[in-house]
């Protein structure tokens, strides 16, 4: 694949809580996105996945840490062409139900971005809100109506042509299906895969239902505590995950066949620690099946095992 | 085995602006004791408007139940006034909802919301409450029960929340309790202590469970019977082995074929049902999913089918299983098959 679209370096985002309490959600993380690819993101509820990729397309502003778009860093760019990177860059969020103004017209969501950057107005707009309504398999007349007139599925899919309105070039897609179902399901990934190659889009895609990230990635990171444990092609990662997380979370998918030999889960022990306070050296030790004496003082280094796969873990040095 | 709970012909419609939406048509089902009972169907098709009727939890209005009677050990739910419905709620039967976070008390600490129904239901004393309420935290798999008894539900991670939520529902030891989608905001690791914790509890207490849900790995791993919802109406139900080997509705049929395999080593492009869902306004007088499916014959289109008896409690509304049918092959099954 080619160059990077998008470099983040040293991200960390930390949220103040109380007087002497610090989350750490997304603490010191780099990866990079490549053109036209989709970077699918997992790991444990509370990991941080949304974090990153809010704090990615600019609507959280990161505590630490650069974002190189386009090899620019982002801090570098003058008002205008900020304004153009954020538009460049758009977010569809989980819920389709609490995520449209249950007050305005389909045509007036989808047209937000448009009127916001001033990019069309008149019937110029009318005819770009037609175009996006088609693009995601919406009729016209859908425009005329309200949000609460939709199923799940098409809601989403009024959500995906909002963000396509702006002429985006990177996606951030944070858990875009969770909530429908699995029919449903398959209908917005083809969706996001056709447009994906009709517009040039690279996403990261955050999900919990590890065989559609497995479907839709190209690679996959893991993250657990606000921490990346590993990075692979989504192919290499199925089929050999080097971090005891990744194994963890790979062996508890349910099988959708009652007949199928039951697995071998590997039970976590305990719970997670809090973001709060999270445990020395690495930050799974509390929970590993493996842990050894080092892995409690010494945070393990990011490294590539195999070639393209990346992990942070002692059992490898 | 004995039905605890038994719905018959249960309709449910709600008065919009738009007219009326109908919500559940002529849903029939019973879930037996210490039995595990999942609702599977796309996104709108009637599956937590039918859990939240048997919790009383229609609004009405919009809300109306136009027909059917809710059987929970001989009586009928709907028949009970507000205050012997609470009573219910409190001690026989019990929900956990989609999301923990709003349906905890933020201002509370999570010890307190376990008691309240102990104190209110079950009368018992505040030292007796407080020790049952650090059991619940303690059988419900949360480390440092004492400690956590004084939490706050912020200082509480999403999956032990959602286990907080659990162990309030089963602290007065229900015998129905209705999960809907306990487990669709969390990870897979943590889900499926979730989900072993729930069949634990059926095993220890005999507790039967009805589960919402999307996601058939978990149907597959977790329930016994599971009960397939379109456009407000059940089209299949049985026996989870038998219902996965041998679907017989072509709904079911898509659903199945919907989901990617997470074991081929290429991508290829997923098969969703296309079309999307009746108006539930004016729903087809025929089978509602006749419009999408692709083995769809004239009295489909104009005769509501029956709920045709495959085998022992496996049912499938759909004009197919009719002995003047055409033999359609089920694809599912071949494609298993081939593999
Ligand atoms: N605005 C905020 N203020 C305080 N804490 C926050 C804030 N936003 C996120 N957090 C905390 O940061 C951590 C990471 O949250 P985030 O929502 O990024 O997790 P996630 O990986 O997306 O989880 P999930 O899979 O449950 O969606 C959590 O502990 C969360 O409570
Ligand atoms: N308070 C209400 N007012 C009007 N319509 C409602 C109300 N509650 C539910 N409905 C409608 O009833 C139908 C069934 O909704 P329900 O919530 O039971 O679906 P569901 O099967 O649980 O879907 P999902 O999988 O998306 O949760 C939908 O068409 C919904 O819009
Ligand atoms: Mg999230
Ligand atoms: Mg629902």
């Amino acid at each position: 694949m080619s160059e990077a679209l998008l470099q983040v370096e040293g991200m960390k985002k930390y949220f103040k809580i109380k007087k002497d309490q610090t989350v750490k959600s997304v603490d010191d993380i780099s990866i990079e996105i490549k053109k036209g690819e989709t970077f699918g993101l997992v790991g444990e509820s509370g990991s941080g996945k949304s974090t990153l990729g809010k704090t990615i397309v600019g609507l959280q502003s990161p505590t630490a840490g650069r974002i190189i778009y386009n090899g620019v860093d982002v801090e570098t760019l003058d008002k205008k062409s900020k304004i153009n990177v954020n538009r460049e860059m758009q977010i569809i969020f989980q819920d389709p139900y609490a995520s449209l103004n249950p007050r305005m017209r389909v045509g007036d969501i989808i047209a937000e971005g448009i009127d916001a950057h001033n990019l069309a107005k008149g019937k110029a707009r009318q005819d770009r809100i037609f175009e996006l309504l088609d693009r995601v398999g919406l009729r016209p007349e859908h425009a005329r109506r309200y949000p609460h007139e939709f199923s799940g599925g098409q809601r989403q899919r009024i959500g995906i042509a909002r963000a396509l309105a702006v002429n985006p070039k990177f996606i951030v897609a944070d858990e875009p299906i969770s909530a429908l179902d699995v029919s449903i399901q398959a209908q917005v990934i083809n969706l996001m895969e056709d447009l994906k190659k009709q517009e040039e889009l690279t996403y990261l895609f955050i999900a919990h239902d590890l065989g559609m990230v497995k479907h839709i990635s190209d690679r996959i990171g893991v993250m657990y505590l606000g921490k990346m444990m590993e990075l692979a092609n989504s192919y290499d990662l199925f089929a050999e995950p080097l971090h005891p997380y990744t194994q963890a979370l790979l062996s508890a998918i349910p099988v959708a066949n009652p007949k199928a030999a039951k697995r071998e889960r590997i039970v976590l022990a305990g719970d997670p620690p809090s973001p709060v306070n999270p445990p020395s050296g690495c930050r799974f030790r509390t929970r590993c099946p493996h842990a050894m004496s080092i892995c409690a003082e010494v945070v393990p280094a990011w490294k590539e095992v195999k070639p393209n796969h990346w992990t942070a873990c002692h059992l490898y040095n | 085995m004995t039905n605890l709970l038994e719905v018959k012909n249960l309709e449910v419609s709600f008065k919009t602006f738009g007219g009326e939406v109908q919500a559940v048509r002529n849903v029939s089902f019973h879930v037996d004791k210490g039995e595990i009972v999942a609702i599977v169907g796309e996104s709108g098709s009637g599956k937590s408007v039918t859990v939240q009727t048997i919790m009383g939890l229609i609004p009405t209005p919009p809300g109306k139940v136009k027909n059917g009677e809710i059987l929970f050990q001989n009586k009928d739910l709907l028949k009970l006034s507000k205050r012997e419905m609470q009573k219910i709620k409190g001690s026989k039967i019990s929900m956990v909802f989609q999301d923990p976070m709003t349906s905890l008390n933020p201002t509370m600490r999570i010890g307190k919301q376990i008691e309240e129904g102990l104190i209110v239901h079950q009368k018992l004393s505040k030292t007796e409450a407080r020790r049952r309420a650090v059991e619940m935290i303690r059988l419900v798999g949360i480390p440092n029960a004492e400690e956590r008894y004084n939490q706050y539900p912020h200082e509480f991670s999403g999956g032990m929340r959602q286990r907080a939520m659990i162990a309030i529902a089963l602290s007065c030891n229900p015998e129905l309790l209705i999960a809907d989608e306990p487990t669709t905001a969390l990870d897979v690791t943590i889900q499926a202590q979730v989900l072993d914790l729930m069949k634990d509890l059926k095993e220890k207490t005999n507790t039967a469970i009805i589960l919402i849900t999307h996601d058939l790995g978990v149907v597959a791993e977790t329930a016994e019977r599971v009960i397939v919802m379109y456009a407000g109406m059940m089209v299949e139900s049985g026996r989870v082995n038998e219902l996965f080997e041998n679907p017989r509705h072509p709904y079911t049929w898509g659903l199945m074929e919907s989901i990617p395999d997470t074991n081929a080593a290429h991508k290829s492009r997923l098969v969703p049902i296309e079309g999307s869902p009746p108006d539930l306004f004016s729903p087809p007088k025929g089978c509602p999913f006749a419009p999408r499916c692709k083995y769809a014959m004239e009295i489909c289109l104009s005769e509501m089918p029956p709920a045709f008896e495959i085998g022992e409690g496996h049912h499938s509304r759909c004009w197919l299983n009719d002995p003047r049918a055409p033999k359609v092959e089920n694809e599912v099954a071949a494609g298993r098959e081939k593999q």
